[in-house]
């Protein structure tokens, strides 16, 4: 941790419980981590391991049962509903395995969406999204709509979208997953990117280990709990 | 968001989906353009019925003789011979609010100018005639009260007898045959056209009572009085006044039924307007109940499309729209929606309306306020109904939207 700054993320002893008809489903069992600025972290785990209820909670999508999270410095465990979409406006952006594009909307326009909720004026919006795009390696598609881009370019729209607002950290929820290996490493390289070059801080949840190979940090969920943890060396970054 | 932009995502909605967007406003589009013109029609024909009532002198009170009934035989209204000129005097001394009464009996006669005829009525009144009838002259003037005392033998002309019998226009100072006996005309009334039902009005000849009752029919009864109040407020009190005095002048006693009738033409006015009012309404009514169609209409689509774009609504949410911004969004969508269809409805209304009026030849009064009413009245429905949708929409958990497929 840098001296003196606040983690990204802080969470402490995160419980989140399910009422499945009379039955509680423990999801997360009291969970306490860290993620500083400029990590560069995996979650790896099996499904029902509690990592997509995790990331949910860690992305404001959802309010834990028990347990405190400052996003950073801000408790956000029990904020209201609008309160909530406003933090997930500012602070944090996300990747979706599915890409989550507005069909039959441009590019450019599904990047200045974010902007548009955060009342960013029309010439800002357009100058920040073809420089997000620009980030991406995509300035030549910004008039393509998502039937046109093939599913690497869809999912590097996504990701400029989510660093649109300039965002405290961008969570990625199996990023690769409806990817070919080739457009996979791609998109890892960009992660890599905006990591090492620009220094934002990266999330990815995956079951992937190749995946969880290009991060620095990897931790594993088992059961709702934490059962790993630990600093990784990178794989070196590839040249295309 | 600011409203710009809502409106922009709600068109781009619409737009995707034209041809179901069309359809689903299709119901405020009928709605509003049959409230204009059924509205516009029923304007037209309640102002066309007035005018023709206005016609026939607004505050016009009618008393005819009561019927006679003769061996079991009614022969209906007017048949009796109870009304005289003194019952007229009378009338015009005697009952407060009264501004003119003119007594009237009439004859139908061939009337013969110099190589021409033509078969006419003909009716013997009074001067005051002319201000209770509402007429006005085109030529020469209306005889007098002398013309009265002394019988004379002058004759007014309505604009379509002195047509036919002088169609070089010099009928003044010519001289007519009535059943034989020679009359000078001296005025021609101006053309009032056609009654209200139908009757030519200008195809008559007025000649003084007194020369009637001498020279044409012979008679000391009266066929009418006709009596003019001073104001339509005072309409009522003379028909009651009127009626008191009829009774007293004719003895009849308590038991008795009147022996004459009293008919005034503002309750006719009174009921044709309610009943023009009442068609208004009715089919203003109807329009009302196919606008809230309309608007159901617009409901169901709006929650077809809130189910279909589930995901959509999912990502805004992800990506920091409010509970707010999602409500707003589908009710611009919605209210957008119906305000397409209110101004196609307003433009197919003015249309009709005008087509209407060129096909049918009815007189059309296409009233502003039905206009502003409908065209709010749909955007009304919009909101009314697209609440619902929009707020279902708003209160979407993001997760289960994102993972709505």
């Amino acid at each position: 941790m840098a001296s003196g700054e606040k983690p990204v993320i802080d969470v402490r002893d995160l419980r989140k419980v399910y009422h499945v008809g009379s039955v509680d489903v423990v999801a997360i069992d009291s969970v306490t981590l860290h993620v500083d600025h400029g990590e560069f972290t995996a979650i790896m785990g099996h499904s029902g391991s509690g990592k997509s209820t995790f990331m949910n909670l860690i992305g404001c999508l959802d309010r834990p049962t028990a347990g405190e999270y400052f996003l950073e410095g801000q408790n956000v465990s029990q904020m209201s509903t609008d309160e909530l979409a406003a933090v997930r406006n500012r602070h944090i952006g996300f990747v979706f395995q599915g890409f989550n594009l507005l069909a039959r909307t441009t590019a450019l326009e599904n990047v200045e969406l974010p902007m548009l909720y955060a009342g960013v004026d029309p010439q800002e919006r357009r100058t920040r999204a073809l420089a997000a795009l620009d980030m991406v390696g995509l300035s030549g598609r910004a008039d393509h709509t998502p039937a046109e881009l093939s599913g690497g370019q869809q999912q590097r729209v996504a990701i400029a979208r989510a660093l649109v607002n300039n965002p405290s950290i961008i969570l990625a929820d199996e990023p690769t997953g409806n990817l070919d290996t080739r457009s996979s490493e791609d998109i890892m390289r960009v992660f890599q990117a905006l990591n090492q070059e620009h220094r934002i801080t990266v999330l990815i949840v995956t079951h992937e280990p190749d995946i969880a190979g290009w991060t620095r940090r990897v931790i594993t969920f088992r059961d709702g709990r934490v059962v790993d943890d630990k600093t990784v060396q990178p794989k070196a970054k590839v040249p295309a | 968001m600011n409203f710009r932009a809502l409106f922009r995502v709600a068109w781009q909605a619409l737009v995707r989906n034209a041809f179901r967007s069309l359809l689903t406003t299709l119901g405020i589009i009928i709605g509003v353009s049959a409230v204009i013109t059924s509205m516009a029609i029923g304007n037209g024909a309640r102002a066309a019925v007035a005018a023709q009532l206005a016609r026939l002198g607004s505050n016009l009170i009618v008393v005819i003789p009561g019927s006679i009934v003769s061996g079991g035989v009614n022969l209906g209204a007017g048949a009796r011979q109870s009304l005289t000129p003194q019952d007229a005097t009378s009338i015009a001394k005697e009952v407060p609010g009264v501004a003119a009464v003119a007594p009237q009996t009439q004859i139908t006669a061939q009337v013969v100018a110099s190589g021409n005829n033509w078969s006419t009525t003909v009716i013997g009144t009074s001067p005051s005639w002319m201000q209770v009838q509402n007429w006005t002259m085109a030529q020469g003037s209306f005889f007098t009260d002398a013309d009265m005392k002394s019988a004379s033998k002058s004759a007014v002309l309505g604009a379509t007898v002195a047509a036919n019998l002088f169609p070089a226009g010099d009928a003044i100072g010519s001289t007519i045959n009535i059943k034989g006996a020679p009359f000078t005309v001296i005025g021609v009334l101006a053309a009032k056209g056609q009654s209200g039902f139908g009757r030519d009005q200008d195809d008559q000849v007025i000649v003084p009572l007194t020369s009637m009752q001498l020279r044409l029919n012979g008679q000391t009864w009266l066929g009418s009085i006709s009596i003019s109040a001073q104001s339509p407020d005072a309409v009522s009190t003379v028909v009651s006044s009127t009626q008191a005095l009829l009774r007293l002048n004719h003895r009849l006693t308590p038991g008795q039924q009147d022996d004459f009738s009293v008919r005034n033409i503002a309750d006719v006015q009174a009921a044709a307007s309610e009943t023009s009012r009442i068609q208004s309404l009715l089919l203003a009514g109807v329009a009302a109940v196919s606008l809230i169609v309309g608007g159901i209409g617009i409901m169901n689509i709006m929650l077809v499309s809130v189910t279909e774009r589930t995901r959509e609504i999912g990502i805004r949410l992800a990506i920091g729209a409010r509970q707010r911004d999602v409500l707003m969004q589908f009710l611009v969508e919605a209210v957008t929606l119906a305000c397409i269809g209110g101004a196609i409805g307003v433009a197919l209304g003015l249309g009709a309306s005008l087509l209407t009026s060129k096909v049918a030849g009815w007189s059309v009064i296409i009233a502003p306020t039905s206009v502003l009413i409908s065209f709010t009245f749909a955007a009304l429905v919009g909101i009314l109904f697209g609440f619902y949708p929009a707020r279902r929409a708003s209160q979407l958990n993001p997760i289960e939207a994102l993972r709505h497929e």
